[in-house]
């Protein structure tokens, strides 16, 4: 760690909780006021996210830049301690992108509810900055500790301001979250109990903590514990059964931070702990996560079909697409995960345009039913086509962003493991048959009854979703500036886990 | 004949009694004895003030003197009967702040129209005219304080105990006051009076398991010195009979002070039908005091029998949470659940006590000092939520909380939290304290059962807050009271201890491991 601290990263995770705690304690009178204070607060933020970004060298030989580093508590070796490599820093951009976006998008959100408009924007504040201060730990126990403390805000988020299932799905939510972080506890003193015994004095420095050599039994165990917890986090099938009614429940802008943002700590985790921390248990269980990530892919997709209810159908292909991600991460090729950290954030954005227009669906009609929707596109054009644009990145299509991530993810799969890569690839066939189908149900056709007078999209949820749009076209075209940030720290993980890119096929030159 | 191992000369001469260093222990009793004087002699209209003044100067000064004792004064006092050490210091430090504490919320009059929360004359018959007559006066009394002080200095000298009878006296010290303590709430005073007698029986079961035991020990060792037992273990390990008989007895009774399963049946009773300020107060320091002792006895007088005990407390200690966290999710009324977590929280200090090892001791004594103020802050709210017969323990009735009163819900919320060990609590802190000590001292598999009580524990944490903040008031929404500044600083000093020891805990786990070890 640099001897220099760099404050503006620190800033950056205090700034949106401090802002929570202001807009919390402003007059309760009036209902706007909290908004447009969170909105500045979450611009400001994103200004900051990009002073650190441009700060950042993709070239150079450290890994983590930009450190910022106090004792916090000695007697156990926990420092406060931030930094950024690839990974984190294009995560930290999305999750500073998608706040303002969600607020914009999530204006009326918390009007018809029993709560306060003013609880609601100090929650998504609050929650950005203990995301963005996970993405940026470099000790482990601050990120376990931050890791837990999410859970409050979006917990929150979802029981005071969703739908009628709300306390279910919150507590639901919740205690899944707790559980798998409970396991991830255990798993993690067992860490600091070995670096206790191997370093003389126990740490949770990232840095020293990949340096330990564990025994692969141990390794085992403690892989188990904190792959539970991002497995639930992310989520994996089997253990995705909360995110459906999480997702389904929470107001749309909830929806997005839930699974646009929170839910990437989970695949974010993967790759920064669990592989280079435990590299031999890694590999031990690749196989039969590569297997989980595959039924994920597979079942996550049918069931989107399936669905009736639009923003369970979203959540549904979201289980989906984190089955690639986690295909991507546990391929352990260079490729593969380079684009599973772009699928993260090509993810986060078209997932954020997807709910948010449901949500404003939803809204107009009174119903997030898919067979309440019909003819939508000839009373509100723009809607439909911007919903085309989202579903269309959605399913990959070329020329948007998502293409190039499950492209990588494919490519980079296939070179390891052609069978896995091949049945994964079902999934993009099922994701033209969910979203064109969703599409065709609401979009096209007579316009229903109840659809007829809807009006098209307004200045602030044009404001919010053109960005977004503009991003996944972006990033469809030109990947390589993300890719340039991701793939040096792709490359020092995959250096970390001891394993090498498979030999192209053709090279062995017959 | 009981064989004396010392020669009858040396007996008689008069031990030296190190004053500064059982101060403390002194002056509580002491300002306890000047309570009962007050009561006899200050006229009834001034009592109150005078026993709260008795009461804080001797609690305060205790604890200066607990705060100030030189290193020079620590050693084995009263001839090796006390051991004021570390430990000892760290506890009994623990045990007079959360006193101090708790004796602001039960000295609180602004709860209950009719007075405080005790009976006007606990010996009145529950319904008889004379109570109606006593209530209508609006009699109260002062009872309470030399009680509380007395219970104060017993827990004072039970963590200090180096000598089996010495453990005894404290122990009989500290709960007999208790059983009158739990018996006089003025409020459903069948229940109170039903939970008194309960915890009277029950802790009677436990003292005389804890007497037999210490004869048992006695007979094997030849005394009743921690340190001389500690020896025996060592030096005669062919008596397995009296030995293990000891030692199972003594530990039993032990156990049964800290409500760990299946000697925990009396807890939820008490803590149900007790006075609420009382309940917190009982929750917060017996649970410091009785884990003070069992701490010293396993880790002095039994520590050369470890490998007898561990096994078995291993187990009891994922007994105890599993089985309290499982009870709690059942019950519906406040203190039942406050009752059954603190079984729980039992269960989790006891991977601490069975660690057996420095880091164990330790964070033992950091989870007692965070559970103490969290606790008697929990409690402190549940007094402060009333509907028209009393306190509204129903759970039902904590409905809608979060919008009818923001503050108080949230702080409870933040109660909660901590016991659930959210982390940036204290109670976060506290496990993660002792999980680690377990672990290092092989208890995995101990610490997985902890992992699994503590996500179920979450559930009934939540239920509440659910309750608070999701749901809307019912039509019997219970009132809050607005608090005297004497219960506010008591939950303001139980908030701001949640925090810091959540947040920034290296002072007070410094002193927790500069505190350790015990003398023998």
């Amino acid at each position: 760690m640099s001897t220099e601290q760099y404050l503006p990263l620190v800033a950056l995770v205090a700034l949106p909780i401090l802002g929570g705690l202001l807009v919390s304690l402003l007059p309760k009178g009036n209902p706007t006021l909290p908004k447009q204070v969170a909105l500045v607060i979450s611009l400001l933020t994103l200004a900051l996210g990009v002073v650190v970004g441009l700060a950042f060298d993709p070239s150079a030989a450290d890994r983590f830049q930009l450190g910022a580093s106090w004792d916090w508590i000695p007697a156990w070796g926990v420092s406060f301690a931030l930094g950024v490599d690839g990974i984190s820093l294009v995560l930290i951009l999305m999750t500073a992108i998608l706040v303002p976006v969600c607020i914009l998008g999530g204006w009326a959100d918390a009007d018809a509810t029993a709560g306060s408009p003013r609880g609601y924007f100090a929650w998504i504040l609050v929650l950005e900055g203990l995301v963005l201060g996970v993405f940026a730990a470099t000790d482990v126990f601050l990120f376990y500790v931050l890791f837990e403390a999410m859970l409050i805000p979006m917990y929150f988020l979802i029981g005071r301001y969703g739908g009628a299932q709300r306390q279910y799905a919150a507590v639901k939510f919740f205690l899944y979250s707790l559980a798998g972080g409970l396991l991830m506890l255990a798993a993690l003193i067992g860490l600091w109990v070995v670096s206790g015994d191997q370093l003389g004095a126990g740490t949770f420095d990232y840095a020293a903590l990949v340096g330990l050599d564990i025994p692969v039994e141990t390794q085992k165990w403690l892989f188990l514990g904190f792959f539970i917890a991002f497995a639930i986090k992310a989520p994996l099938w089997p253990l995705h059964t909360w995110l459906p009614d999480a997702a389904s429940e929470a107001p749309p802008s909830s929806s997005v931070l839930l699974v646009g943002v929170l839910d990437k700590v989970g695949t974010f985790g993967m790759l920064r702990l669990c592989l280079p921390l435990f590299p031999d248990a890694s590999k031990y269980f690749t196989p039969v996560i590569i297997v989980l990530s595959i039924v994920g892919i597979v079942y996550g997709a049918l069931l989107a079909i399936g669905q009736t209810d639009l923003k369970r159908l979203i959540a549904y292909t979201s289980i989906s697409h984190f089955g690639f991600i986690a295909l991507g991460i546990f391929a352990m090729t260079s490729q593969g995960q380079s684009g599973a950290t772009l699928y993260m954030v090509n993810h986060g954005f078209s997932i954020a345009a997807l709910f948010l227009i449901v949500g404003f669906m939803a809204t107009r009609r009174g119903s997030r039913m898919v067979a309440d929707f019909g003819g939508v596109q000839k009373v509100a054009p723009v809607l439909a086509g911007a919903f085309l644009v989202a579903g269309l990145s959605s399913l990959a299509l070329p020329g948007l962003s998502s293409f190039v991530s499950e492209f990588l993810v494919l490519a980079g799969t296939f070179t390891r493991y052609p069978v896995a890569a091949v049945v994964a690839t079902l999934g993009i066939v099922l994701a033209a048959l969910y979203i064109l189908l969703m599409y065709q149900r609401t979009m096209t056709g007579p316009v229903r009854p109840g659809v007829e007078g809807m009006p098209d999209l307004r200045g602030r949820e044009v404001l919010a979703i053109a960005p977004v749009l503009a991003i996944i076209l972006a990033l469809g075209f030109f990947p390589q500036v993300a890719l340039d940030i991701i793939n040096p720290s792709v490359d020092q993980t995959m250096t970390a886990v001891g394993s090498t890119d498979p030999a192209p096929v053709v090279a062995e030159g017959k | 004949m009981v064989h004396l191992a010392v020669p009858l000369a040396e007996t008689l001469t008069f031990p030296s009694f190190q004053y500064r260093a059982m101060a403390p222990i002194l002056v509580v009793l002491g300002a306890a004895v000047l309570g009962v004087l007050v009561e006899a002699l200050v006229p009834q209209g001034a009592r109150r003030a005078v026993q709260l003044a008795v009461t804080l100067g001797g609690l305060g000064a205790a604890l200066a003197l607990v705060v100030a004792t030189p290193a020079s004064e620590q050693g084995m006092v009263a001839a090796g009967a006390l051991a004021v050490d570390g430990p000892t210091l760290f506890l009994q430090m623990t045990i007079l702040v959360v006193a101090i504490v708790a004796m602001l919320v039960v000295a609180e009059r602004r709860v209950d129209p009719s007075g405080d929360a005790f009976a006007p004359r606990a010996a009145a018959l529950v319904g008889s005219t004379e109570e109606q007559e006593q209530t209508r006066l609006g009699w109260t009394q002062t009872e309470v304080w030399p009680l509380f002080l007395f219970a104060v200095s017993g827990m004072l000298l039970f963590v200090a105990a180096s000598d089996l009878l010495m453990l005894f006296i404290a122990l009989e010290v500290m709960s007999l006051p208790l059983y009158l303590l739990a018996g006089m709430a003025r409020r459903r005073r069948l229940l109170s009076q039903e939970a008194a007698m309960k915890y009277f029986l029950l802790g009677s079961f436990a003292s005389a398991f804890l007497l037999y035991g210490s004869a048992m020990l006695f007979g094997f060792a030849g005394s009743l010195d921690f340190a001389v037992i500690a020896d025996a273990f060592r030096d005669k390990p062919g008596q397995l009979g009296l030995q293990l008989l000891g030692l199972g007895l003594v530990s039993v009774g032990l156990l049964f002070k800290i409500a760990a399963v299946p000697f925990h049946m009396w807890a939820p009773d008490v803590y149900q039908g007790s006075p609420t300020p009382i309940a917190g107060f009982m929750a917060a320091t017996v649970k410091v005091a009785a884990f003070g002792a069992l701490l010293r006895v396993m880790y002095v007088a039994l520590g050369g029998a470890a490998w007898e005990w561990q096994p078995a407390f291993w187990v009891i200690a994922s007994i105890t949470m599993l089985v309290g966290v499982v009870l709690a999710v059942t019950s519906s009324d406040i203190k039942r659940m406050l009752a059954y977590s603190s079984i729980a929280h039992a269960g989790f200090l006891l991977l601490g006590v069975v660690a057996f090892s420095t880091a164990g001791l330790s964070a033992t004594m950091f989870y007692l000092l965070a559970y103490g103020l969290t606790t008697v802050g929990a409690f402190a709210i549940v007094m402060l939520v009333r509907g028209p017969s009393g306190e509204a323990g129903h759970l039902s009735s904590w409905a809608g909380l979060g919008r009818t009163s923001p503050l108080l819900a949230g702080v409870f919320a933040l109660f909660l939290l901590a016991l659930a060990g959210i982390p940036l609590t204290s109670g976060f802190t506290a496990k993660f304290g002792v999980f680690a000590a377990a672990i290092e001292s092989g208890g995995v598999w101990a610490v997985l059962a902890a992992v699994l009580a503590s996500a179920i524990s979450a559930f009934f944490y939540l239920k509440v807050i659910v309750l608070m903040f999701f749901a809307k008031p019912g039509p019997d929404a219970p009132a809050v009271v607005v608090p005297s500044l004497l219960t506010s600083t008591a939950i303001g000093v139980a908030v701001v201890a949640t925090v810091v020891l959540g947040v920034f805990p290296q002072v007070f786990l410094d002193l927790a491991d500069a505190s350790t070890p015990f003398l023998r």
